[in-house]
Parts: structure tokens; sequence; C-alpha cells
């Protein structure tokens, strides 16, 4: 890591927006959140542009319009980059624009590693999607990268590689800098147990991160040599064992889910009091929770893998151990409703984008609490039941949090609010086109499709289409999101300080929007 | 600040720290895999050259029936079979048989058979003291060799296990083993 | 800010669209087979106790969210409390979740041993996969054959009609007893593989190099269809099962009609590429 050097001065003035040398040289973190947030959206639209060639090739059963192997490709690929492009990046955005102000910082502790691993990223993603081109197409070995399949790549294999170890190295950077912050860069009085919970999921999000990644680094890596160098870490021929790729993918694997997760507890924690007029329920037992579902999440890779075969005890435990996290869940979503209990509530667009965060979240964790079971997995395993589980986590999860978290602070960042109505409606139109999509998932994973493949027996057909439509109208319905945003940023319905009548926080004392150096004098916590 | 730019550095050193440990970490699972299977006896690990101790005693009362099987990996052409399919054996004993393997092919070749074991806790059990899995297994052009196993079944063996399957599967690994020849003095691929 | 009556609409709007998802497909299957093993009966019962029992924490929870949405507002000019904790409630749901995790761990237990416990068989089947195909060898009795999808191209190409197994048939059926323990021992030649049959309940990862062992005792005779469930590559969703469970009788006049044939596997897959 070259890149440690801190920063101690800063520049004076913000610059014209449309300078390109701005965006490029900036340390300011309201400067580097908002590109991980642009870069984030862009991603999101690429992503979700490889959803729609997938959901159109199964519109009906037949091949109609790619090829097994391009669809294979894309499958891959939207994987990676709606969590390596656009989850993580969005999150790490929310991070740098809020956690400097949440704690009364003025800046991120490392800003000119902040730059770089924002500016890693673009590069990492142009490798990655140029390997479309390449002789033998894309990676298409699913986003798992299991060998010996994805030994098969073509000339991608090495590309896909270095890509992923960037996108690596930018989150682990992004991870340190999170961690470098909140431990030191905290005002005065701003004691551990004072932080707002978005900074707490987020500083646990950072240890996971630099405890797993590297792990995968090294993972992908014995990939690399297996290929390229003549080692046998993988290949059974050798004295190794194809399966013990599974094993270290999903050491990764299962914390990465709750990176991908935890820091949408934080955002919907922050947004449930506001608009319920009301303190958080049990802001202890938050932090205990998010803690004991991080060190869990170290000990239940193995239900990934369930139908590998294992011995039986093998089994049990990972079973036994993944059952135990419904219970800190519970507690989370439990402190939620006991939240809005006996509130005052409002239903603005970030509630309302929240409050659909925990009902589809637990809809997703109750399939997840269905998965735990070892002898139904054997059912459930690789079908489209898992689909539908993950992206009830992901998209009306982590996804819909990250949508609450734009609308909840967007009237702080850029000082304008958004348009309510158009807001809602945005909210609607999301709700009913995720759960169209997603739902019949559940059905026809149940009655027997597999996940990955491009064509299916008829009885699969109705829910298909039903879900090609659903997945259509919720791309475009993020258009909408697009133009709320931009529309807000060029004007609009000033905002106050507070801009929500009951928000709680240091970001909500400083003017909207706040100044480029914001926190320059450390407040006074009472 | 100043204070706080040190504290970072000290932080960012610490943490830099962790990653390259949680690199090695990730290849540290290897071995730590290896120990975790010889422990749930998920997969063949150990080296079964391990002494059979004199104090085995032999259990006549008791018979326990090995299968023997094959696979051929890719496009491995070889036509390998077990001499025997089955064969009734007393725990404790030391039993030989063979696999016939035929090279079909117009070149020298060589072959590595890899074993795997059903049920798991048979892996711990079964004492494999010569096998031709040992090394790898060059044939020449056309030639077909008989190719050695002696073994044992522990008497520790579950009384419930009443069948032990022995697959091996063969990969061709002329292209590898010619490499590695000329990399280093030693030919023979380290295998369990 | 959405008035009741809004709010009425847009639910009633969103079940409308559920209850349309369901009566617009009442042909085609939307729940896991019962299926024709003991085993398969027991799985259907886990899930549907698992189902019901996330459906009903479900109602309670929401049920507690929604009265709290309709009745908490500040439109209805309530006044909020301020209360932020409380140690006994917090100590109830943690508790209660975790009794009910072992009530529902422990037959899931019970029906993961007896999966594990392939001991007793009456016949084993060693089956291989292949990109993109199945090889089955009755071990014992010197019957083995390739298993290979025979929908026709122009079917998949949409040039012709799909017929009614579409996807889910193949050249050759995998035969099997009823009534008999069969044990499978499943490995793969290339890249990893998964049988799976949801009627048999049996789904087990294919890796080369390594023999996983599965079983299964069907009940009733019939023909039941599944797919290879790990991603093999680009024909992964072109590799069908079908197994076909026949009186003993038949099955001794099946094997008695199939001499071994000794295919090469690489050239057999050539062809059907
Ligand atoms: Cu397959």
């Amino acid at each position: 890591m070259s890149t440690v050097a801190t920063d101690d001065h800063h520049d004076d003035h913000q610059e014209s927006p449309y300078s390109i040398k701005r965006w490029l040289f900036t340390t300011n973190h309201k400067d580097i959140g908002t590109l991980y947030l642009w870069f984030s959206f862009i991603m999101f639209l690429i992503g979700g542009v490889m959803a729609l060639v997938i959901r159109t090739e199964l519109f009906e059963p037949g091949l109609q319009f790619v090829d097994p192997q391009f669809f294979n490709s894309m499958t891959t690929m939207h994987a990676i980059m709606m969590i390596f492009g656009v989850v993580m990046p969005a999150f790490t955005g929310l991070a740098n624009w809020l956690i400097p102000m949440m704690v009364g910082a003025t800046d991120m502790a490392l800003p000119r590693m902040n730059n770089w691993s924002f500016w890693i990223l673009p590069f990492a993603f142009a490798m990655m999607l140029s390997t479309l081109f390449m002789d033998g197409g894309g990676p298409a070995g699913g986003w798992t990268l299991y060998p010996p399949l994805v030994l098969q790549t073509g000339d991608a294999l090495p590309f896909v590689i270095l890509s992923m170890h960037f996108m690596g190295l930018s989150s682990i950077m992004g991870a340190i800098n999170v961690i470098a912050t909140i431990l030191n860069m905290r005002a005065p009085g701003m004691t551990l147990m004072k932080m707002p919970l978005f900074v707490w999921t987020w500083l646990i999000t950072a240890y996971l991160l630099i405890a797993v990644m590297p792990v995968l680094a090294g993972g992908i890596t014995m990939l690399l040599t297996d290929k390229f160098f003549e080692t046998s870490f993988f290949n059974a021929a050798g004295g190794g064992d194809p399966v013990m790729f599974q094993h270290i993918f999903w050491f990764f694997g299962h914390p990465e889910v709750y990176i991908l997760i935890l820091p949408s507890f934080g955002v919907v924690s922050s947004i449930i009091p506001t608009f319920a007029r009301k303190p958080l329920f049990g802001y202890a037992s938050m932090v205990y929770a998010t803690g004991s579902i991080a060190f869990l999440s170290f000990i239940v890779w193995a239900h990934h893998m369930f139908t590998v075969g294992m011995p039986l005890a093998g089994e049990l435990f990972f079973m036994f151990a993944t059952m135990l996290i419904a219970v800190p869940t519970g507690v989370k979503v439990f402190n939620w409703v006991a939240t809005m209990w006996r509130g005052a509530m409002t239903f603005e667009t970030p509630m309302l984008f929240a409050l659909g965060f925990i009902i589809m979240f637990s809809i997703g964790g109750f399939s997840g609490l269905m998965l735990a079971l070892a002898p139904v997995d054997f059912q459930y395993h690789d079908t489209y039941f898992v689909v539908a589980h993950f992206h009830y986590v992901l998209v009306p999860g982590s996804i819909f949090a990250i949508i609450a978290a734009v609308y909840y602070w967007l009237p702080k960042w850029c000082g304008n609010m958004y348009n309510e109505g158009l807001g809602k409606a945005h909210f609607w139109l999301s709700t009913i086109f995720v759960n169209l999509t997603f739902f019949p998932m559940h059905f026809v994973g149940l009655a027997g499709m597999p996940r990955r493949i491009p064509d299916y027996a008829l009885q699969f057909s109705d829910y298909n289409a039903m879900a090609t439509y659903g997945a259509f109208g919720f791309g475009l319905s993020q258009l909408l999101f697009l133009y709320l945003v931009i529309k807000a940023i060029r004007g609009g319905e000033k905002a106050t300080s507070q801009v929500w009548e009951n928000a709680e926080g240091l970001e909500w004392t400083l003017p909207s929007p706040p100044p480029y150096h914001s926190f320059t004098t450390p407040p006074v916590i009472k | 600040m100043d204070k706080q730019t040190k504290n970072s550095k000290s932080v960012v050193t610490k943490l830099a720290l962790v990653c390259v440990c949680m690199f090695g970490f990730g290849y540290v699972l290897i071995p730590l895999y290896d120990v975790f299977c010889d422990l749930t006896g998920l997969r063949f690990t150990q080296d079964s050259k391990q002494l059979v101790s004199q104090e085995i005693q032999e259990d006549t009362t008791r018979l326990v029936t090995v299968e023997f099987d094959v696979s051929m990996n890719q496009s491995m052409p070889w036509k390998v079979k077990p001499a025997i399919s089955k064969l009734q054996v007393h725990p404790g004993r030391v039993y030989i048989t063979n696999y016939i393997a035929k090279n079909t092919t117009q070149s020298a070749m060589i072959g590595q058979a890899v074993p795997s074991i059903t049920p798991y806790v048979a892996n711990r059990h079964l004492v494999k003291t010569e096998c031709f899995c040992f090394e790898n297994q060059p044939i020449e052009a056309g030639k077909e060799v008989e190719m050695a196993l002696s073994f044992m079944i522990n008497p520790k063996l579950p009384k419930d296990v009443k069948v032990v399957t022995l697959s091996y599967t063969f990969f061709d690994i002329t292209q590898s083993a010619k490499i590695n020849k000329l990399d280093s003095k030693e030919s023979v691929l380290a295998f369990n | 800010m959405m008035s009741g009556n809004n709010w009425l609409k847009w639910l009633s709007a969103v079940s409308g669209m559920f209850a349309a998802m369901g009566a617009a497909n009442a042909g085609q299957p939307i729940n896991m087979p019962v299926g024709v093993t003991d085993i398969s009966a027991n799985v259907y019962d886990m899930h549907m106790i698992a189902f019901w029992l996330c459906v009903w924490i479900a109602v309670l929870v929401f049920a507690v969210m929604f009265y709290s949405m309709f009745a908490h507002r500040k439109s209805k000019g309530y006044t909020p409390a301020t209360f932020h904790e409380s140690t006994t409630v917090e100590a109830i749901w943690t508790t209660i979740p975790f009794i009910i995790l072992i009530a529902l761990a422990i037959p899931a237990t019970k029906t993961l041993v007896e999966m594990e416990d392939t001991s007793d068989y009456d016949l084993t089947v060693k089956i291989t996969g292949y990109q993109w195909l199945w090889h089955y060898e009755y071990i014992d009795e010197g019957v083995d054959f390739y298993s290979v999808l025979n929908t026709p191209r122009s079917q998949i190409n949409g040039e012709e009609a799909k017929t009614e197994n579409y996807l889910l048939e193949v050249d050759k059926e995998l035969v099997l007893p009823v009534g008999k323990k069969v044990r499978f021992l499943i490995t793969a030649n290339d890249v990893n593989h998964a049988w799976w049959v949801p009627d048999l309940a049996v789904k087990k990862d294919a890796i080369p190099g390594f023999i996983n062992e599965a079983w299964t005792k069907v009940n009733t005779p019939g023909t039941y269809r599944g797919q290879c469930a790990e991603l093999c590559g680009r024909d992964h969703g072109f590799m069908p099962i079908v197994v076909r469970v026949v009186e003993q009788a038949e099955f001794d006049q099946f094997l008695a009609d199939n001499t071994t044939l000794e295919k090469d596997g690489a050239e057999y897959a050539a062809v059907t590429q």
C-alpha cells in the first residue's frame, strides 16, 4: 500500500463543479462521496441492462436472443457489477459523505488515499467490462468462480482476476479510511456509544472488509497460479481439491453478504426514528446485534455448499450456526417496529423506502431461514428459490436502503428538496415491480427450475414472463429516480439545516448544503 | 490535527498488516482444511504409509466389503479396471490387489490416480500400505501394466459400516509432469 | 401526506397483483413436489413447517407494524412517546426466536441423519457428469450407458412447437426398481455438476476426482425428471435427468436387454455439441 500518506492541508476553496481537475485530484470527502455515488449509479445502469438481457432471454422458453455462453457471462457479470460496482461503492459513497459529518470531523482521516481508492474503481470496471470483447468472451463460470469450470474461461481470466484484485484493493483502502476516521477523528465527547448507528454498522462492515477481501484475493490468486503456473491448489491430479476453493470463496463470501447489508441497517436505523419522531429503540442491542451478526458470518460459510458432500457433523454445525443468525436479525426488526410503536409517524419518501426495506428484507430473511435447514436446502440449493432469496435481501434490501439514504440526505447534500410526490411514485413503482420480478421466482424455484439456465421447461413459463415484465418496470422506474435527483441538484425548494422535523445528529446542525469544509472547529457534544 | 495524523498512520499500519495476514490466512486455510478433513474424515489426506503397527489385531469375526471403482478424468484415454471389483475383508489384515491399466494411445503417457473413499468415516480407517496412487504412473504406448495396491481396514472402523468404496480417478498429467521434470531434479510430484 | 384511503387503495392494488399472480397460473406448479420417497415427503413437510412458521411470524410482526403505521400517525395528532429501551421486552424477543429455532432444528436434524445413511442398499448406480450429459453405470450388473437430452434443436430454436417434456427428456432414461434402496456414487469427468431429481429429493454435487454418495428408495413407479443443478458451462441448461421407476421384473428385463456398451466419453460428448 503505497498511498498511506495523510494529508495535512486541504484546498481552501471549492473549484467549479465543471472542472475535471477538481474531480480527478479531489481529496474532499464530499466530492469523493459524490463520485462514488454517481459511479455506483452508472454501474447500476450497466448491471441493470445485463439483468434485462437475462430477463429478455428468459421471457419465454426457447433460445431467442443470446448464445448460452453469452447468457452465462451476463449472469456472471451482472452479479460482479451489482455487488462490487453498485452496492459496495454506494455504501462507501454514503460513508464518505456522512461519517465525517456524523462524527464531527472535517474530512476523512486519509484524504489522499481516499482519492486513490475511488479512482481505482473506474479502471477496474473498465477492465472487467472489456473482457466481454476478448477471445472466448467474458467470465461465464458464475461470480462464484468455481474451478474447474472457471479455468475454462478464455483470454479473459487473468483480466477478470486482476480487476477483482483492484476492486478488493479499493474497498480495503476505503475500509481502512473509514476505520481511521471513526477511531481518530471523532469530535471531543463523541464516545463510541454515542455514535449514530450508521457509523457503527460501517465500522463493523469495515472490519469485515479488511478481514475477508484479502482472503478472496488469496483465493483468486491461487486460481491464477493453478491456471498459469502449474500449482495444484484446486487440481485433484496434483493433490489439490476443487472444493477447497469453495471453502475459501465462501469464507469471504458469507461475510461479504453482511458487508452488503449491515450499512443498510444503519441507514434504516437513522430514518425510522426521524419519521416516527421518537428515539431509536434499543440502541445498545442494535450495536450488539450487528456485532454478533458479523461474528456469526465467519462460521456459517459452508451453508452455501451443503450439497458438496460433507460429513454429517459438519452439515449439522453449519445448519445450527446459520439458524442462529435469525436471532440478532430478528432483534433488529423488532427494535425498528418498537421504534415506530407509539411514535408520531409521517410517511415521506425516505420513510416509505425504509418501511419497504423492513418488510421485504424480512421476506428475504424468512427464505434465508428456510434455506438454513440443510435437508430442505438440498431441494432449494441452486434453484430460483435461492435467486429470489438473495434478490429480496439485495434489491428491496440493500438497494432500497441506499435509495432511502439518498432521499433522506439529498436535501442536506445539495440544499434543495426533491419532489415529494414523484418520490412517492418512485417508491410505489419500485415496490410493485420489484415484487413482480422476484416473488414469482420463489414459485419456479420450488417447482424445480435451476438457476443460471438460459432456457427452461414449459411449466415455468408464466412466472418467468411475469418476472420479465417486472424487471423492465423496475428498471424504467429507476430513471424516475435519476430525474428526481438531477432535478433536486439543479434547484427546487430550499432545505433548512435540519431538513426533517425531527432529524437528530451532527450532520443536521450544518447548513444545507454544508460548507465544502465542515466542522473545521470540532463541534461540542453534550 | 498532528496527533490525529499520527494516530491515523498507526491505524493504517496495523490494518494493512491485518490485510497481509488475512491474505496469508487464505493460504493457511489449505493445510487447515487438511487438518479439518483428517478430523472429520472428509477427504483422504493423511499419509497412509503410516505404519501398520503390530498391535493391530485381525478381527476374524467381522467381514467388510471393499468395492473397487475407477473413473477417467476428461480426455484420459487409458483403459483401467480393478482386477477384482469387490473383496470381503477382515479388519486388521493386509490385503493385496491390482488395478490393470492400458495406455491405448500411440505415445508414452504419465497418469496420476487420485483416491476417493466413501463413506466419509472410512477415510480414516482404510490404510493403504502400498498404492499406485502414491506416485505417478508412466506407461509406454500401447502397454498394459498391473498396478499394485495393498491395504488394511482398521478394526476401529465403526461397526455399522459394512461396505467401503475405494474409487480412483485417473488424470492425464503427461504435460505437467514433463514441465516439472525440466524444472527440478525430482520428477515425482508430491502426492498424499 | 398520504391519506388512509390512499393507503388502502395501494394495498388493495398490491394484493390484487398477487391474487392475479396466483389466478393466472392455475396450471403451473408453485410449490415443492411432495415427491415419491419417504425422504422427499419428510423434506416437503419440513419445508411446509418452516414456511408456515415464517408466515405466522410475518403476520404477527407486520400486523403490529401496520397497526402502528395506521394508529400512530402524526396526522392523527398522536403525540410521540419517548421510551427507547426495555430489557424485559428485549430479553423476550431474543429468547422466543431461540426456542422456535430449536423446535425447527430437531426434525431437520432427524431428516438429515436419515438422508446421510447410505448403508444397507440393494443396488449401486454410479453417476458421472460430463459437459453436457450424464453417464450411468450399474456397477454390479455391468450395465452402463450415456443419457443425453433429446429435445430436437428445432424446438429449442423455436422452429417447431415445443412438446410436453421440452428440455426434460433424454434418449436413455435411468431405470430403477421400485421399493429398493438404491445407492448413487456421484462424480464428474470435467467440471462440477450436480445431480438433482426433485421428486426424489436427491441433489448432490458431482466433483471431478471425488465420489459423493446419495441414496433413494422410490415408493411409486413412474417417470421423474430433473436437471443438472450446478453451473457447468455453455449447455448447463441442457443436461436433464430422467428416472423411470419400474417393478422389479421389468427392471431385471431392462438389465438383461442392456449389455455393456463401451463408448468413449469424449467421442460421445463431441457428438452432442
Ligand atoms: Cu452439468
